[in-house]
């Protein structure tokens, strides 16, 4: 049952991942990442990271998602596939894309992946806080400081009398 | 995943079926339809209720021509107790209409993404102590994070709508619901501080060792305010009904939509507003305690038959519906007291009083917390 629900998934998530890139249209591509978005989540719970599950759909599908389609709706002649995702230099891209590609395979290929047979998992999101807070204190506070800078000079570029 | 489990295991035992998978798909199904029939059921009681408080604020009657089977109360309350079913046959038997210029595979998709958020937060809500469907670690975040997907479903309806009052009515309840999410998760935060678990179980045990949450500390109260004031914005009802103000926008983004799909917005709308009083009455007011373990004071202990027999299984449930109807219907006193906020206002509100006094509760509590 549980590789069912799995293959569903997996296949929901890259059939998704396709439509985002191969769409005309922006909120059409929104809606197929969505999709993508929630399929990266199930693979969380898949992993027992219940947190990292929850965090990836408040982050992704509750914030940016939100985010990217109200940039998408105030953008003016929304309806024109002109605008936004039309495909140019389309050479240069493939070799880009080639590229990373590359470099993905490789890292997959070489990582020495350990497999084991967890069945149940204890309580992650306690083990996180404690590592957030013990071990990790000095990243995860330089971190909250780049992200209140980032909202402080949103703000700043954003009034208009500035 | 523990109450699947079990239901798998239940029907595993009584059904004379050899595949697991169709005994795991009746196992997923069953939950499932049950959270259905609770919201359907919700919406109808809710509506009435709705239509007759309102009825009772404005000294009117409210419905009290429908029936049921010939049973008429005429003006007593349960005059027009026919009237929400009779609305909803005529809902789902209504033309399905989409405009021409819409974004048709859009449009169809909106509706029941939208309905999506509040049928998953369901699983993880506890009516008693293990009457759950899913029993997750991660409780009230999980709450959280699905109930904040449906904003996407309410910008992809008003942008599908191809409608000027959609539009600014999608932006605005955006602009709205992902603001006041905000105060919302600080406000719970308390309760995790404090307890040191995100299950809702582990939170009512600790109110039952102790006392209700909202009289742990003078910060928990204000909490509690800053709470409901919030999720009455988060379910866009008046007050704070911006997107959707009629004198304004039509309707705004539920404005195109009609029948079935308009169904599930008015179904989702109610459905929330169970769901928000159900975590305010998990986290502030006790859960399913009874009112006579508010405070557990050492030394004054009423016997134990005596609590046991007005907090049981029975009556625990009892108890979650009776404050959660409290809650409903303070609610739709709002809406017959109050006027409509403006945009300004409400970003006001929010931004500059309850996210500041939000977060004061934060460190304030933490130093309680460090001091007693």
């Amino acid at each position: 049952m549980g590789d069912l629900a799995f293959s569903g998934l997996a296949i929901m998530t890259i059939v998704s991942a396709f439509w985002v890139v191969v769409s005309t249209n922006l909120v059409r591509s929104a809606v197929a990442l969505l999709f993508t978005l929630f399929g990266l989540a199930g693979f969380y719970i898949f992993l027992f990271a219940d947190f990292i599950a929850a965090a990836q759909v408040i982050i992704y599908v509750g914030g940016i998602l939100v985010l990217i389609i109200f940039g998408v709706m105030v953008t003016n002649k929304i309806d024109d596939p002109e605008v936004g995702s039309s495909s140019r230099n389309q050479l240069f891209a493939s070799f880009g894309a080639v590229f990373i590609l590359s470099i993905l395979l490789t890292v997959i290929m070489r990582t020495e992946w350990k497999i084991g047979n967890i069945t149940q998992a204890d309580e992650t999101i306690r083990k996180i806080g404690s590592h957030l807070m013990n071990d990790f204190v000095l990243p995860f506070e330089l971190v909250s400081v780049l992200l209140l800078a980032a909202l402080i000079g949103a703000a700043y570029l954003s009034r208009k009398d500035s | 995943m523990t109450s699947v489990n079990n239901l798998f295991e239940f029907i595993k035992g009584i059904a004379p079926i050899e595949d697991t998978a169709i005994i795991w798909v009746i196992a997923v199904a069953i939950p499932a339809l049950i959270v259905f029939l609770v919201m359907a059921v919700n919406a109808l009681i809710a509506v009435y209720f709705e239509r007759k408080v309102s009825a009772f604020m404005q000294d009117r009657l409210g419905p009290m021509e429908v029936g049921i089977f010939g049973f008429k109360g005429g003006r007593k309350f349960w005059g027009g107790i026919g009237q929400t079913l009779a609305d909803a046959i005529k809902l789902l038997t209504k033309e399905d209409i989409i405009p021409a210029d819409a974004d048709r595979k859009v449009m169809i998709f909106a509706p029941f993404f939208i309905f999506l958020a509040p049928f998953l937060t369901f699983i993880a809500l506890p009516l008693y102590e293990n009457v759950i469907v899913s029993n997750f670690n991660i409780g009230i975040l999980y709450i959280l994070a699905v109930s904040s997907v449906g904003v996407i479903g309410v910008i992809l309806a008003g942008w599908a709508s191809n409608n000027k009052w959609s539009v600014y009515g999608a932006m605005r309840a955006a602009a709205q619901m992902i603001s006041y999410e905000i105060p919302i998760a600080l406000s719970l935060m308390l309760a995790i501080i404090v307890v040191g678990s995100l299950q809702i179980n582990d939170i009512v045990q600790w109110q039952a060792d102790n006392r209700w949450f909202i009289l742990h500390s003078p910060f928990a109260f204000i909490a509690f305010f800053i709470y409901f004031v919030s999720v009455v914005a988060e379910t866009n009802r008046t007050p704070f009904d911006i997107p959707e103000a009629e004198s304004e926008l039509v309707a705004g983004w539920m404005t195109e939509f009609s029948g079935f799909r308009w169904a599930l917005f008015f179904l989702s709308e109610y459905a929330n507003m169970l769901i928000v009083s159900v975590v305010a009455t998990m986290v502030f007011l006790g859960g399913w305690l009874s009112p006579f373990e508010i405070v557990n004071m050492p030394g004054f202990d009423l016997p134990q038959p005596f609590l046991a027999f007005f907090t049981n299984s029975v009556t625990g449930p009892m108890w979650v519906l009776l404050k959660v109807s409290f809650l409903i219907f303070v609610m739709m006193w709002f809406r017959w007291t109050f006027p409509r906020l403006r945009v300004d206002q409400l970003m006001y509100l929010c931004w500059k009083v309850f996210i500041p006094f939000a977060l004061a509760n934060v460190v304030f509590v933490s130093i309680w917390e460090l001091i007693f």
